[in-house]
């Protein structure tokens, strides 16, 4: 164990920040969910990114990548945090599908499909989820049935992050008649093919968020299918691992919203309960928690280890510590919590609410805890 | 930047565990409760004989000069098997801050002998009637004693493993050793405090496990049912991010600076809580069997609570991180940081 940076650790992570410094927008972009014009401002910095060579570090060079490894990935989102650089509007294709690409993709859908989604040409949405198969995703009832060398999709998707306004979805399909966990693909779809209504729905924030998916006969080239035919389930399993168990959701987040935290806490002390002190000084040791945990992980993969249901058990305490940041910030702000933020200013009401929807996405933590208890610690089913 | 132990931590911590695992059973601590003991001369031999006491006693007190990582690893099977005999109190803290003073001191001819502490902080010492040696804080100053040279008042602890004792003492009748680093025994005492909380914490949800499995109820085994199955997975959640936490901790106690306080503060108030958390849990899981002495799990318990207010309660620890955020950088890029590149 060395918990220090090499030098060229350390160099890399000055010339990210360099970088950063000339690059990242000074103002606030519109959220991306919010307006089809703070989805595309957020296009647009991916491709600043990707002009510097910054869009997916760790992937390959051929794919688009830095060809890095996970310690200067971590380092490079703790320097992409601090910044405060905007929002990554393609987490579901960069953070999800890449690396799921990476592992169960041919050469030649490698090649299609990474470099644009590298520099954000092209903008993903999960499609998993349907009005009858949210927690119990084996029970999706989309259909993908193969005419020579074409699927043909059918079927209504719903609670797909980005899809109002993202230009391709990966979604999980099922050959006609199949049941549970058998025989389902994972097959992608331009989200403006023939066939293809898709209907935004509003979050709780009023942001369009997310959005309903029609399917009506639309036509994609078998090309399209990741993986073996019939290998659906254990490739979702597989991209569910990197969503809970590593990419999505960087230690540098909740690191920086920490020290936001501390620094509110200073500024109005003095005009609310000392007692809250304790919870600011537990949101910063939640976040080192979690932070020492990836590094243990990343670590680990480095040393050929492979993500199991240890995911898990992250996604429970990031999505926990969260909340407790967020709610220890409205505490301190009090009478005044329930007030928009003006444009410009931290967001904690905003990033409260967000919070809440935590221990529901990526799989509710009600599931995590069934996985937990029957993967890591062997209870029955 | 590497956050893997290496093969010789690795086989370090799965001797412990062997060795720890097959001298310190059930029926082992059924014996002692019985004989109204908590120390097993044996088992101590054994500790003794495979270099455990002598791990990170520097050489020149005829130890292995190895560091906290390596002793936190044996520390956390300490606590899976509620070890009774003081290997983390006497081995841990005591000899490394006596060696520290007087690496010639008598005791270090023997990796037997007991090397009791008793720092300011603690109400109470353990083990002390049965040390080489008593170190004392008394103004910053380390005196030495022996048991003889001081009185001593049994104190019982709830936890029936624990040999606790009120000291009183003249300086006329104790050794002045001097000025001593009662800041690095009290790092040295969260950190493997918390490894022993990380070990308490994995057996008493292993506990449950076990009996949920075997237990049925409305025809099913209870471990079926998600009531069940969230309390458990709750509490090793809070383990696996425990680990990580205990293991930097203890890479780190020896920087000295506010943040490695901090990290040692963090260890022990996470890793105590988790413990007590799965203890709570097993009890719960178990039942009104989980109540009974019978079952082990009182054990586990009593232990948490003993080492979550021993070394410095919660708010103490928590006040040495606040210390922390509050006069150094905090943010994405300080996970490592240290006092003098940040001064």
């Amino acid at each position: 164990m060395d918990l220090t940076y090499t030098p060229e650790q350390n160099a890399f992570r000055a010339e990210v920040r360099s970088w950063l410094e000339a690059h990242v927008p000074k103002g606030k972009l519109e959220h991306y969910d919010a307006t089809r014009e703070g989805f595309e401002a957020h296009r647009a910095w991916e491709a600043t990114l990707k002009s510097g060579d910054w869009g997916m570090v760790t992937w390959p060079k051929e794919y688009g990548g830095r060809g890095l490894d996970l310690i200067q990935w971590l380092i490079f989102e703790e320097e992409y945090y601090r910044a405060g650089a905007p929002g990554r509007v393609n987490q579901n294709g960069i953070f999800l599908l890449g690396p799921t690409l990476m592992e169960f993709g041919t050469h030649e859908q490698k090649q299609r499909f990474l470099p644009p989604m590298a520099s954000g040409e092209e903008i993903w949405a999960q499609a998993w989820s349907e009005p009858q198969a949210g927690s119990d995703l084996a029970g999706v009832r989309a259909t993908a049935v193969l005419e020579g060398d074409e699927y043909v999709l059918n079927g209504h998707k719903i609670w797909s992050s980005r899809a109002a306004f993202a230009d391709w979805a990966f979604g999980l399909f099922r050959a006609s008649g199949s049941e549970r966990h058998k025989d389902m693909s994972l097959i992608f779809f331009p989200l403006d093919a023939p066939g293809v209504t898709r209907n935004p729905i509003r979050k709780i924030n009023g942001h369009v968020g997310f959005a309903e998916i029609f399917l009506d006969n639309v036509r994609v080239p078998a090309f399209n299918r990741l993986g073996d035919e019939g290998q659906g389930w254990h490739i979702c399993m597989a991209t569910a691992g990197f969503e809970r168990g590593l990419m999505l959701r960087s230690p540098a987040r909740f690191q920086e919203a920490a020290a936001a935290l501390a620094a509110l806490w200073q500024r109005r002390k003095n005009t609310c309960d000392p007692a809250l002190e304790g919870a600011v000084v537990r949101a910063h040791v939640n976040a080192e928690s979690y932070a020492l945990n990836i590094y243990q992980t990343a670590s680990r993969l480095m040393a050929g280890a492979k993500i199991g249901a240890e995911a898990s058990t992250n996604k429970i305490f990031w999505s926990e510590m969260d909340i407790h940041l967020h709610e220890t910030a409205l505490a301190i702000l009090g009478a005044e919590a329930e007030l928009v933020t003006p444009t410009g200013e931290h967001d904690w009401l905003d990033d409260y609410i967000f919070s809440l929807a935590g221990p529901i996405y990526a799989g509710s933590n009600e599931i995590q805890r069934n996985i937990i208890a029957e993967r890591m610690l062997g209870l029955p089913r | 930047m590497d956050f893997t132990l290496s093969d010789e931590q690795q086989m370090f911590a799965d001797t412990a565990r062997t060795l720890l695992g097959d001298t310190c059973t059930p029926d082992h601590w059924h014996k002692l409760m019985e004989q109204g003991a908590a120390f097993d001369a044996a088992r101590w031999a054994q500790i003794v004989e495979n270099g455990f006491t002598a791990l990170i006693v520097p050489e020149a007190a005829g130890g292995m000069g190895l560091g906290e990582l390596d002793f936190a690893l044996i520390a956390i099977e300490a606590g899976y098997v509620a070890l009774p005999e003081p290997l983390v109190e006497s081995a841990g803290i005591g000899a490394p801050l006596l060696a520290s003073l007087a690496p010639d001191h008598p005791p270090f001819a023997d990796p037997a002998a007991i090397i009791a502490v008793a720092p300011a902080i603690n109400p109470v010492v353990a083990n002390a009637d049965i040390a080489a040696a008593i170190v004392i804080e008394r103004d910053g100053h380390a005196f030495v004693a022996t048991p003889d040279q001081v009185t001593l008042t049994p104190m019982e602890s709830i936890d029936p493993f624990r040999r606790l004792f009120r000291i009183t003492w003249d300086e006329a009748n104790a050794t002045d050793l001097g000025p001593a680093d009662w800041g690095l025994a009290l790092d040295r005492a969260a950190v493997f405090s918390a490894a022993m909380g990380l070990g308490l914490a994995q057996r008493a949800v292993d506990l449950a496990v076990g009996y949920a499995k075997d237990r049925n109820q409305f025809g099913k085994p209870i471990g079926s049912y998600q009531a069940v199955k969230h309390h458990l997975a709750s509490a090793q959640t809070a383990i696996e991010f425990t680990r990580p936490m205990v293991l930097a901790a203890a890479a780190e106690v020896a920087h000295g600076d506010v943040q490695s306080r901090a990290r040692a503060s963090q260890a022990k108030i996470v890793a105590l809580e988790a413990a007590e958390q799965a203890a709570r849990a097993s009890i719960q899981v178990h039942g009104a069997m989980g109540y009974s002495w019978e079952v082990d799990v009182h054990l586990f318990l009593k232990r948490a609570l003993a080492l979550k207010q021993s070394w410095g309660t919660p708010a103490f620890h928590t006040s040495r991180i606040a210390t922390r955020v509050f006069s150094q950088p905090v943010g994405a890029d300080q996970t490592f940081a240290r006092e003098n590149e940040n001064a």
